[in-house]
């Protein structure tokens, strides 16, 4: 157990005016499951690029020893012929394809000219009995949920021989069934002879399954610890990664609960024409005043649709049912609408739908409500620096300027210029829709202070997570979604993870 | 200041003047391979209306573009709503001053029926638009067929194209054979220009924004002024500012202003960097594209307008290729296909890049077969060269 395949030597990485890596080490023991974890722009992922050959050999100092030879990848097809695979958090899958021509996809099985149908569709099922996912290979991968697109994705790995498996954030996007099932088939990639790092922000995960995890921070390696030593735990962990111990993850508030009504959905339903089918059915939920209201409920069990429903229906839903914004029925046509009328909606999917990546800082926060700072349609500059300006100190947004793109900044940073951008339109109601996806603890409790701050002021809040313990930890009362349905309302109090994993597989 | 100091701060703007020091180059090799010609008054002159109607459909293009769409029926749709203007004033007996507005009327409402294909009922904007191409270059040859060219006899109309604006009336002992209100116009171009960048640049650094060097931007204060002193001097050697000119001044001056300093105009780039995004920000990516194509339209029926001018006539094949020229205009001038950046002023100096290629390699007697190579030349090597800035900043 305690040959290395793989080690990497005093790694070093300078981007212009940044020091993404310094002097980094890094040893993975054959067949283990090696953990990588570290806030975001601790240098995991550019680690992980140095490995896969994304940065090549000589765009950075160090040695790379892979498999007992000192390897110079110069781009990644040189380290998938040496038997390393990475799989992104952005699956790399064509949605329009098949299962078994994705897994095959770049590595085609020839029979003279042509591709052989049979022997790939054979080959195929045999991939996907490995990674335990039954599904007819013949499907369309767009078919599939976002946890069986990942099983495909390692299936598309496994097919080439790999002997070191990368996976960067490879739960983030999944729910609590489909993360047990990915952790179990890892353990079980061990048995094939595969070694496994694993980037992960979940401690908990990484807890359960890593035989030793190396924490970076500030482009360092900090140390390695050893779970058969009984060296991982989460305190632990989180001390190494920000360098300080969070005692408690979730941040206290007062509660100051008023009866006043925000926003009430009576008998709602929502017919998706796109899909043909009934997405939302007869849903009832109210909103205090002051109140953070959790969400929960599986992946795809109807809780953005829901949000968007609500939030002026841009996907343009067939609705049903009455909508009450601080005791008054409203109809929304567009967003538009739901925003004058107080209530705003910060996406799940930053990059994809949330921010616009090319603009600036201070473009984008200002981007839903630029009428404010507009006289008569012309941009007012001053106004809007100052706007910007004020949102980055009371975040604490870090960027160098207020005209960085957004692109540039960390994950946590989007997010915080996204809830900036939010609190701008003034809203009396904020849907969060996964608040902290993907991003790192400390940014998180970051996060939660903003909300509470926010709801100690009179905001109310509904936040929509897939993290169990966030939503027990933050909310006032819980809802629980279950296939378009709500399947249960429980005060925080009586509220447990069975109870709600219960309710929402209902 | 050291040359190293200079070497740097060019490299770090290149993709800022990439373009000019394009135009700059080209307008030097011209000029030594015409011994002078290319530079002359008259050819500067003539460049510039030459350059009109293409520049005009290029900045409506840049929007489209910036919004992710194309739109390929302007060409044909400038011929035809040219043969309009000139049937309008000629069998129908429209004044001017009412065929010009009822002309750009007919061109908003055009562009707004590409819009509503393309927003309204989700057809991809290349195939609306290809659509809308063969309709227009049928309805031209329809209105066209019978007559053959159409001759437009009004002086006014034709002054678009071919006429400059009065000069000032004072003795003609005083600066003899120079335009004096060209003159006047470029001094007050270049004080207005030294003010508004002293301006911006100190509101900038009030912020704390990052500006140029101090020596880099009295370097470019200087070249900026010169360029316009020599341009107007060399206008006004001839017949002065022309009304092309001056109307593809302000319609570039108009749609800068739009595109950089108004909420309409920020709303187009929210919508080109990220449609979902900006739709879930309370904008509505619908009524952005209807605005973007009735101004695509209205730009589109103002080159038509010009380009008869020019021609003193309406004929069957005004407005062939007149598209793909402007399209190629906006991508030298920096366009991203992949939506959301793109400069009007940039799609201006893009048409003139282009177009003085024409021009120049006409003054050599080039073959026009080589000509059609060099601008695919050109065009490559502008995009390729916005690419490769592009990855090399990030």
């Amino acid at each position: 157990m305690d040959t290395p395949i793989l080690e990497m030597r005093g790694i070093t990485k300078i981007f212009p005016g940044v020091r993404a890596l310094s002097d980094v080490s890094f040893r993975v023991q054959e067949r283990e499951i090696h953990c990588l974890v570290g806030e975001n722009g601790a240098g995991k992922s550019t680690l992980m690029k140095v490995l896969s050959g994304v940065h090549p050999h000589g765009s950075y100092e160090g040695e790379i020893l892979f498999a007992g030879k000192t390897q110079t990848f110069h781009g990644i097809a040189d380290s998938e012929k040496a038997g390393i695979a990475i799989i992104y958090q952005e699956l790399a899958l064509v949605p329009e394809m098949t299962v078994y021509e994705n897994i095959f996809l770049g590595n085609e099985i020839r029979k003279g000219f042509t591709v052989d149908w049979n022997e790939t569709i054979r080959r195929a099922t045999e991939m996907l009995s490995k990674v335990r996912l039954s599904v007819n290979p013949s499907t369309k991968v767009k078919d599939l949920g976002v946890g069986k697109q990942q099983l495909v994705e390692i299936a598309k790995a496994l097919s080439r021989d790999v002997k070191l498996l990368i996976l960067d954030e490879p739960t983030a996007a999944l729910n609590e069934d489909d993360c047990d099932n990915l952790l179990g088939l890892i353990r079980g990639l061990k048995e094939h002879g595969v070694t496994c790092i694993m980037i992960s922000h979940k401690l908990r995960e990484v807890i359960r399954i890593a035989d030793r995890v190396t924490v970076l921070r500030d482009g360092s390696t900090i140390c390695t610890l050893d779970a058969s030593k009984g060296e991982v735990s989460e305190p632990v962990l989180i001390k190494h990664m920000v360098g300080r111990s969070i005692d408690n993850i979730y941040p206290t508030r007062r509660h100051d609960r008023s009866d006043e009504n925000v926003l009430e959905v009576r008998n709602w339903s929502a017919y998706a024409p796109k899909l043909g089918r009934t997405i939302i059915k007869d849903v009832n939920l109210r909103v205090n005043r002051g109140e953070i209201v959790g969400l929960a409920g599986l992946m795809g069990s109807g809780r953005t649709e829901l949000a968007h429903s609500i939030f002026g229906n841009p996907d343009g839903y067939r609705l049903e049912g009455e909508l009450l914004v601080r005791g008054e029925r409203k109809h929304f046509r567009g967003p538009e609408d739901a925003i004058r009328a107080g209530v705003a909606y910060a996406t799940e999917d930053r990059k994809g739908n949330g921010l616009i990546l090319i603009q600036d800082v201070k473009q984008n926060i200002t981007l839903a409500n630029l009428a404010e700072v507009a006289r008569r349609g012309i941009m007012d500059d001053h106004a809007e620096v100052k706007v910007a300006d004020g949102y980055k100190t009371a975040l604490r947004i870090r960027t160098p300027s207020l005209e960085q793109a957004v692109s540039n900044l960390s994950g946590g940073n989007q997010q915080k210029v996204s809830v900036a951008k939010w609190l701008f339109v003034k809203p009396h109601l904020l849907f969060l829709d996964e608040p902290t996806r993907g991003i790192d603890v400390g940014a998180k409790y970051e996060i939660y202070t903003i909300m509470n701050d926010l709801v100690e002021r009179g905001m109310s809040i509904v936040m929509i997570s897939s993290e169990l313990p966030e939503i027990l930890g933050m909310s006032d009362r819980i809802y629980v979604v279950s296939s378009g349905r709500i399947a249960g309302e429980l005060p925080v109090g009586e509220a447990t993870q069975e109870k709600i994993m219960t309710l929402a597989t209902s | 200041m050291t040359v190293q100091d200079l070497r740097k701060a060019l490299r770090q703007n290149v993709r800022d003047y990439g373009m000019y020091i394009a135009l700059f180059a080209i307008m030097a090799i011209f000029t030594i391979t015409t011994q002078g010609v290319f530079l002359s008054s008259r050819n500067i002159a003539n460049l510039i209306n030459q350059t009109g109607y293409i520049a005009v459909l290029a900045v409506g293009m840049t929007l489209v573009i910036v919004i992710r769409h194309i739109d390929l029926s302007v060409g044909f749709l400038a011929g035809f709503l040219g043969a309009i203007a000139a049937i309008a004033m000629v069998y129908w007996h429209f004044p001017v001053f009412v065929a010009i507005p009822f002309v750009l009327v007919l061109g908003v409402l055009a562009g707004l029926a590409t819009a509503f294909l393309v927003a309204q009922l989700g057809i991809p904007s290349f195939v609306a638009s290809l659509a809308g191409w063969l309709i227009y270059r049928g309805a031209l040859l329809l209105v066209t067929v019978k007559t053959g060219t159409i001759v437009i006899p009004d002086p006014i109309f034709n002054a678009i194209g071919n006429g400059f604006i009065p000069d000032l009336p004072v003795g003609a002992s005083f600066l003899p054979g120079v335009h004096k209100l060209t003159l006047l116009l470029g001094a007050a171009a270049v004080v207005w220009s030294i003010i508004g960048q002293i301006k911006s640049r100190r509101s900038k650094k009030a912020y704390g924004f990052e500006v140029i060097p101090a020596d880099m931007f009295v370097i470019k204060m200087i070249f900026l002024s010169a360029l316009i002193a020599v341009i107007s001097w060399n206008l006004a050697g001839y017949n002065g500012l022309s009304w092309t000119l001056v109307v593809v001044l302000v319609v570039v001056a108009i749609y800068d202003f739009i595109s950089t300093r108004t909420v309409l105009g920020r709303h187009i780039y929210a919508v080109g960097g990220n449609p979902e995004a900006a739709e879930l920000s309370g904008i509505s990516v619908k009524k952005i594209t209807f605005v973007v194509f009735g101004s695509m339209g209205l730009l589109t029926a103002l080159s038509g307008i010009l380009f008869a001018s020019r021609l003193q006539s309406a004929t069957i094949k005004a407005g062939e290729l007149f598209e793909l020229d402007s399209i190629a205009a906006a991508y030298i001038g920096g366009v991203s296909a992949a939506g959301g950046v793109g400069k009007v002023i940039g799609s201006l100096v893009g048409a003139l890049v282009y177009m003085s290629l024409t021009s120049g390699m006409n003054l050599m007697g080039t073959d026009i077969a080589l000509q059609y190579v060099m601008r695919g030349a050109v065009l490559a090597a502008a995009v390729i060269f916005d690419v490769t800035t592009r990855k090399a900043k990030k």
